[in-house]
């Protein structure tokens, strides 16, 4: 037995003797820390949750109860009504739905395919002037749109477009977004060369591969572009109110601005509509998680 | 030359040259749209900027004469004093508030997922709603904010119906998506190598320390990242300005892209808007720049490192 040895078994009778007393450094990593610590995260969580639940809870409230100090946060009497005036009485809410899923699938679809076509070529075909195009394309994430504003709302009058929700789908379908094509890219390119190339052997074309390898491969990732696309498209607001302007082909975000009264807000009916034109994005939210969290880190969109 | 040979160069340049085809076949979707929607719109914007013009007769020419008149234009002014102040007032604060409660989330405790979730939820909830709710939450009198600081005994400001408390409050709902910083943070801190805390543990480094001299330059491109990002973002908010004071009181929340809109499509000056958006276009440019040549002093990319 060497003395290294002895020194060892000291320490190690020593560790044994303090696991039976609990040292006080014990007790700090054992329960005090993560205890402080989920104190401060419920703590935290307050101001993030506190004004989801107060639209909630006004939005089931009649006139009476939303002016009572302090806040009363269950409603002696839920008015349910909020929500159906909301969708059909003091607006046809209902038909700005329907018009924004029209806009939002539209988008989507148009963005996963033009997009994951543009990036396919980038990530994987060789051609002359490939790279300087794809600096050309990262270089459009850094221009404001509002910068084309005017341009854009003359163009869609020329196209006789305003007032048409093609006006809102028609740049996605040409792989507008210098983001998506990025994160489909990156993709893109941790696919083994190699399958393409088996079949290519076997006789598919370029495009083959594109359609019946890359395409079936990249699922995770489409479905994230497909869900930012959603929530992009669900909640514009700006090229909307420019480009449409009559009520019947309003959006929801655009129907939204209707329940802002000019004298006397109506803020149970206004609640009522956030939530319902949140609920979306919400439920789709917590289904869809995982991509949700992979997309932003990819391609750093927040949501 | 034998007989093999060339065909089978033939082949392979005529393969290469397919192959380019497709690629331009591909991608052609992206040169229309580009040459459509983005450079065909900056070029005639860049014209429309140097002409007077209402959207209906033809455009007049008169120079520089737009440029000129943005500068002499108070509101202009306004609207910029009024945007730098929501942008460097909100980006910080998302940038170090992000930055904490990443650091707290990245601890493996049991049920930080739920955490996650709950801070990145308001993350999720932008556009119209969430800007009306917010309008609610700040009336001064029934709103959420002011009955719970009454609790705590403050009478709170008349927030965005006080010229003075109209950008703090915007900076206030901008700071309930923090959990959209947090998310890129946790992703950088998840890529930060375990080792280097170990050797720094093995030297003695305390928590702060540790903090200090590994986390932050680690995830230093990240910060960087999120500083560029935040500060274009910023510069161009106008859905929260339009719905919630449209740009009241007295200007207070007059930001540049609203003001902007309002020159283009509601006195329906399309020449002296384009300027305005030319201008926006450089200053974004001129604080990207600035950001990148700053960034050169306190990012620290790994390149350096063998792995």
């Amino acid at each position: 037995m060497t003395a290294s040895d002895v020194v060892l078994q000291g320490t190690a009778s020593g560790v044994s003797y303090a696991r039976k007393t609990h040292s006080w450094r014990w007790w700090m990593s054992r329960y005090v820390i993560p205890g402080l610590l989920y104190l401060l995260l419920i703590a935290g969580s307050i101001p993030f949750l506190a004004p989801l639940l107060f639209m909630i809870s006004t939005s089931l409230k009649g006139r009476a109860e939303i002016f009572i100090v302090p806040i009363r946060w269950i409603p002696h009497h839920f008015v349910w009504a909020n929500y159906y005036n909301a969708m059909f009485g003091y607006t046809p809410f209902y038909l700005y739905i329907w018009n924004t899923v029209k806009v939002v699938v539209g988008n989507m679809v148009g963005n996963v395919l033009s997009c994951a076509l543009v990036a396919y070529g980038f990530a994987r075909l060789r051609a002359p002037g490939k790279n300087a195009l794809f600096v050309l394309v990262l270089s459009t994430m850094m221009l404001p749109g509002q910068v084309l504003l005017i341009p854009t709302y003359v163009l869609f009058g020329y196209m006789k477009l305003i007032d048409s929700l093609w006006s809102l789908i028609l740049p996605s379908l040409l792989a507008g977004s210098a983001y998506f094509i990025f994160l489909l890219r990156q993709f893109f390119q941790s696919i083994h060369p190699e399958l393409g190339d088996a079949a290519k052997v076997d006789g598919c074309s370029l495009l083959g591969i594109f359609w019946r390898i890359y395409m079936p491969m990249s699922k995770p990732a489409l479905a994230t572009v497909a869900i930012f696309s959603f929530f992009g498209s669900w909640n514009d607001f700006l090229w909307p109110l420019i480009l449409i302007h009559k009520e019947s082909n309003f959006t929801v975000a655009l129907g939204l601005k209707l329940f802002q009264g000019n004298h006397t807000t109506e803020y149970g009916l206004q609640m009522a509509a956030s939530v319902i034109a949140l609920a979306p994005c919400m439920i789709t939210f917590f289904l869809a998680q995982r991509y949700f969290v992979q997309g932003i880190v990819v391609s750093g969109v927040k949501g | 030359m034998t007989a093999v040979a060339l065909p089978e160069a033939r082949r392979r340049s005529q393969e290469a040259r397919r192959e380019a085809w497709t690629f331009y076949l591909c991608v052609a979707p992206w040169i229309i749209g580009f040459i459509v929607f983005t450079a065909g719109p900056m070029v005639a914007s860049a014209w429309f900027s140097v002409t007077k013009w209402n959207f209906i007769s033809s455009p007049q020419f008169n120079g520089l004469k737009n440029y000129g008149d943005v500068f002499k234009d108070p509101l202009f002014y306004k609207s910029l004093v009024n945007t730098a102040y929501y942008s460097f007032g909100t980006v910080p604060l998302e940038l170090v508030f992000g930055l904490i409660v990443a650091l707290i989330m990245n601890n493996n405790l049991k049920g930080i997922h739920l955490f996650r979730t709950i801070y990145y939820l308001p993350a999720v909830i932008s556009g119209v709603a969430a800007v009306l709710l917010w309008r609610w939450i700040f009336d001064p009198h029934y709103g959420m904010l002011n009955q719970v600081l009454r609790l705590v005994g403050i009478r709170g400001p008349t927030w965005i119906y006080s010229p003075d408390w109209v950008i703090p409050a915007f900076i206030i709902m901008n700071l309930w998506g923090v959990g959209g910083y947090m998310i890129l943070y946790l992703a950088g801190l998840q890529g930060v190598p375990t080792e280097l805390y170990e050797a720094a543990n093995i030297d003695g480094a305390g928590r702060l320390r540790r903090l200090w001299n590994i986390t932050v330059p680690m995830i230093s491109p990240v910060i960087f990242f999120n500083a560029v990002m935040g500060v274009i973002n910023s510069f161009q908010v106008f859905t929260s300005g339009y719905i919630m004071t449209d740009g009241g009181p007295n200007n207070a929340s007059l930001f540049y892209v609203l003001y902007l809109y309002r020159q283009a499509f509601r006195f329906f000056n399309a020449g002296y808007g384009s300027a305005l958006a030319w201008v926006l276009f450089i200053i974004i440019l001129a604080l990207t720049a600035l950001v990148f040549r700053g960034s050169s002093a306190f990012v620290y990319y790994e390149g350096s490192i063998t792995k």
